[in-house]
């Protein structure tokens, strides 16, 4: 009999090309996604060394980072360095012969959100991409991981990546989610309890109740984040809801390797006694809203709680680093969390800039008006959101509260495209992370879900959308 | 990839927890087209104020830190962003070898990619080379890392053993390159490919 494997040891195996006695091996790469930001000098690299890009059908190219998201950017981009990146991959995509999304095409959207919604990712696929937030992929039950420059390059030179396999860990989630309380909360909760090195040298596959209940955009926002427990890759095995995401979508297998795939994507799961080497397990029923109000995602608190003393951390680091948060945030030990107020809400990304996160963000904010003094930004992961909520009538109802309706793009998520906070600045966000200066200098962020963005866009402070 | 051997070098403090990538280099210095040049946006916001000027007490605005070779971090260094602009940056500035409690996981992998040597030790060493590279006689002085024999001494001569996968040390000992090693088995590829064609053929 064969040892039971996890989900994450049967992707790995499957995609074995040669493996050394010490663990380095060769793995195959299905789907390699590119952006304008991390691969220039990958191509650069590749064109000094005159090798080819070894399997192009297996590359897509689409611009997101540094793309503005006002309607203005088809006819010029301002930014002579943002400009210049776009050129360079638009001169790249043709010189190496790589299938291009450009800014004008209704596709065109932040990499982690085209991905699954035009079919391209699914299960038992191995995609990287050069962002850390490739890991959003494996909501559909694929190996997805985010590579630097130099592997970016390695994977367009050989369709391979030299690595070594990573550990498993299990997190294991029971009980459904309670009303107001959404995957992003859910996300939040786990890297409060594993802090942002849980992960780190693993895998992830989330396990439970908590997940399989979740539609495919709420699996996404939690693989999306593994990257912020330090995960090199979460995943989710692909259930009935996964076939019915990827049905009839462009690159989805179709007619008989439609059946053949769905075949094979039913054996995409961990065995009974597989191993872990690792395992955290919490409830989802008793879980409720979360904010971030510190530098680090895990630096998290239920919505109810009060911005932690310092002094509470038994280890001194954390104690300093908290210290330095509080400093940075402009806040007071023991405020609650609730009496912060905010000038911007930005609701998007790729964690949370699916079609489901705008109807959500659009369910509470309906008939209600943005507080006086609060910009918000409302910004689609892609076109093709942007054109589904355009025929629900999303776009309306964000007008109407106020709040600015955008073109798809990474947006505020991150500081490189016109989308940042002034220095001071306090933002309630949707997006991945609050790190200092992530999106402007000197700008503050709370991570936050869509419902409870739109909650602080109406009431002016960060607020427990139950209560709305 | 420029080899890594012994370095003979001045190393700076920065102890702080979950430094980022983007602490490291900010998101609007990537919009760069070079992998040069970089090492004047390190750490950026801890390094100068609103006007650009050096912040007089970050470590590396200091003597002789300004010439640091060496960075010796806190815990979960690189976390974030996969940019590999980061350990460029660092490389740029002439970083050659982080020490640290642990590593990210794609930082650590971006950097060895760059020629720069991670090394991860217990936090108790990695403290106790801190203080000795911030603190008393022996402040400022001159580290020695040798790969060879996988040793850090400190300017007292006290000597640190360190473990590296021994895939990592033989590329940076000797500078391989990575695309040359796997092309070596193209073969092995193309039938992983044939193979892959058969058995799932929606992927073709």
């Amino acid at each position: 009999m064969t040892q039971p494997r996890t989900l994450y040891d049967k992707l790995w195996t499957s995609h074995l090309v040669t493996a050394e006695a010490d663990g380095t091996s060769i793995l195959y790469i299905d789907l390699h996604l590119i952006h304008e930001v991390t691969s220039p000098q990958a191509f650069e690299g590749l064109r000094a060394a005159g090798r080819k890009v070894h399997a192009p059908n297996r590359t897509i190219a689409v611009p997101d980072h540094n793309v503005p998201t006002t309607p203005d950017r088809l006819e010029f981009i301002k930014d002579p360095e943002g400009r210049q990146q776009l050129e360079t991959l638009e001169a790249n995509v043709k010189e190496f012969g790589v299938p291009y999304i450009p800014i004008s095409d209704v596709r065109q959207g932040i990499v982690h959100i085209i991905g699954p919604e035009l079919g391209l990712t699914q299960p038992g696929k191995t995609i990287v991409c050069g962002d850390s937030h490739t890991s959003t992929h494996g909501a559909l039950g694929a190996l997805a991981f985010g590579i630097g420059t130099s592997e970016v390059e390695h994977v367009l030179a050989t369709q391979t990546l030299l690595t070594k396999k990573s550990k498993n860990m299990r997190v294991l989630v029971d009980g459904k989610l309670p009303p107001g309380v959404t995957a992003k909360d859910l996300v939040l909760a786990i890297i409060g309890k594993i802090g942002t090195s849980g992960g780190t040298g693993h895998v992830i596959e989330f396990v439970g109740e908590a997940f399989t209940s979740l539609s495919m955009e709420g699996r996404m926002t939690v693989c999306n984040m593994s990257i912020e427990g330090g995960a090199r890759a979460g995943m989710i095995a692909p259930d009935d809801t996964t076939f019915a995401y990827l049905k009839s979508r462009p690159y989805a297998p179709q007619g008989e390797n439609w059946d053949k795939a769905v075949a094979y994507w039913r054996t995409l799961k961990s065995d009974d006694g597989a191993h872990f080497d690792k395992e955290v397990r919490l409830s989802a029923v008793d879980l409720v809203p979360h904010v971030t109000w510190g530098t680090s995602p895990e630096d998290v608190l239920p919505i109810t709680a009060k911005v932690p003393d310092p002094k509470s951390f038994t280890d001194p680091n954390k104690s300093k680093a908290a210290a330095r948060s509080i400093e940075y945030m402009g806040l007071k030990a023991g405020m609650p969390l609730e009496e912060i107020k905010v000038d911007k809400v930005f609701i998007g990304s790729c964690t949370n800039g699916r079609i489901e996160d705008m109807r959500a963000a659009a369910g509470v904010l309906k008939g209600k008006k943005v507080a006086a003094g609060v910009g918000v930004l409302v910004v689609p992961g892609s076109g093709l959101v942007k054109k589904q909520a355009e025929e629900e009538g999303l776009d309306r109802i964000f007008r109407a509260t106020g709040a600015e309706w955008r073109e798809p793009g990474c947006s505020m998520c991150l500081g490189m495209n016109p989308d940042i906070l002034k220095p001071g600045e306090r933002c309630a966000s949707t997006s991945n992370r609050n790190f200092e200066g992530r999106q402007g200098i000197g700008g503050r962020t709370h991570l936050v879900s869509p419902e409870m963005a739109a909650a602080a866009a109406i009431t002016g402070h960060l607020t427990d959308v139950r209560k709305i | 990839m420029e080899k890594f051997n012994v370095l003979k070098a001045v190393a700076a403090p920065l102890t702080l927890v979950n430094v980022d990538t983007d602490m490291i280099i900010p998101a609007r210095f990537l919009k760069t087209i070079k992998r040069t040049g970089l090492g004047k946006s390190l750490f950026a916001a801890m390094r100068y104020d609103e006007a650009g000027n050096e912040r007089p007490d970050f470590v590396l605005n200091k003597e002789p830190y300004r010439h640091a070779k060496i960075l010796i971090a806190g815990d979960n260094f690189g976390c974030g962003s996969s940019r590999e602009h980061a350990p460029w940056s660092l490389a740029d500035f002439g970083i050659r070898c982080v020490i640290a409690p642990s590593f990210a996981d794609i930082f650590h992998n971006n950097s060895f990619k760059n020629g720069i040597l991670c090394i991860q030790l217990p936090q108790a060493e990695v403290d106790k080379l801190a203080a000795k590279a911030a603190t008393g006689n022996t402040a400022g002085g001159e580290f020695t890392i040798d790969l060879e024999s996988q040793t850090i001494t400190a300017p007292d001569g006290a000597v640190v053993s360190f473990n590296v996968d021994g895939t990592r040390r033989k590329n940076l000992l000797n500078g391989l390159d990575d695309i040359g090693i796997t092309l070596q088995s193209a073969a092995k590829i193309s039938a992983f490919e044939d193979r892959q064609r058969q058995a799932q053929p929606w992927l073709a």
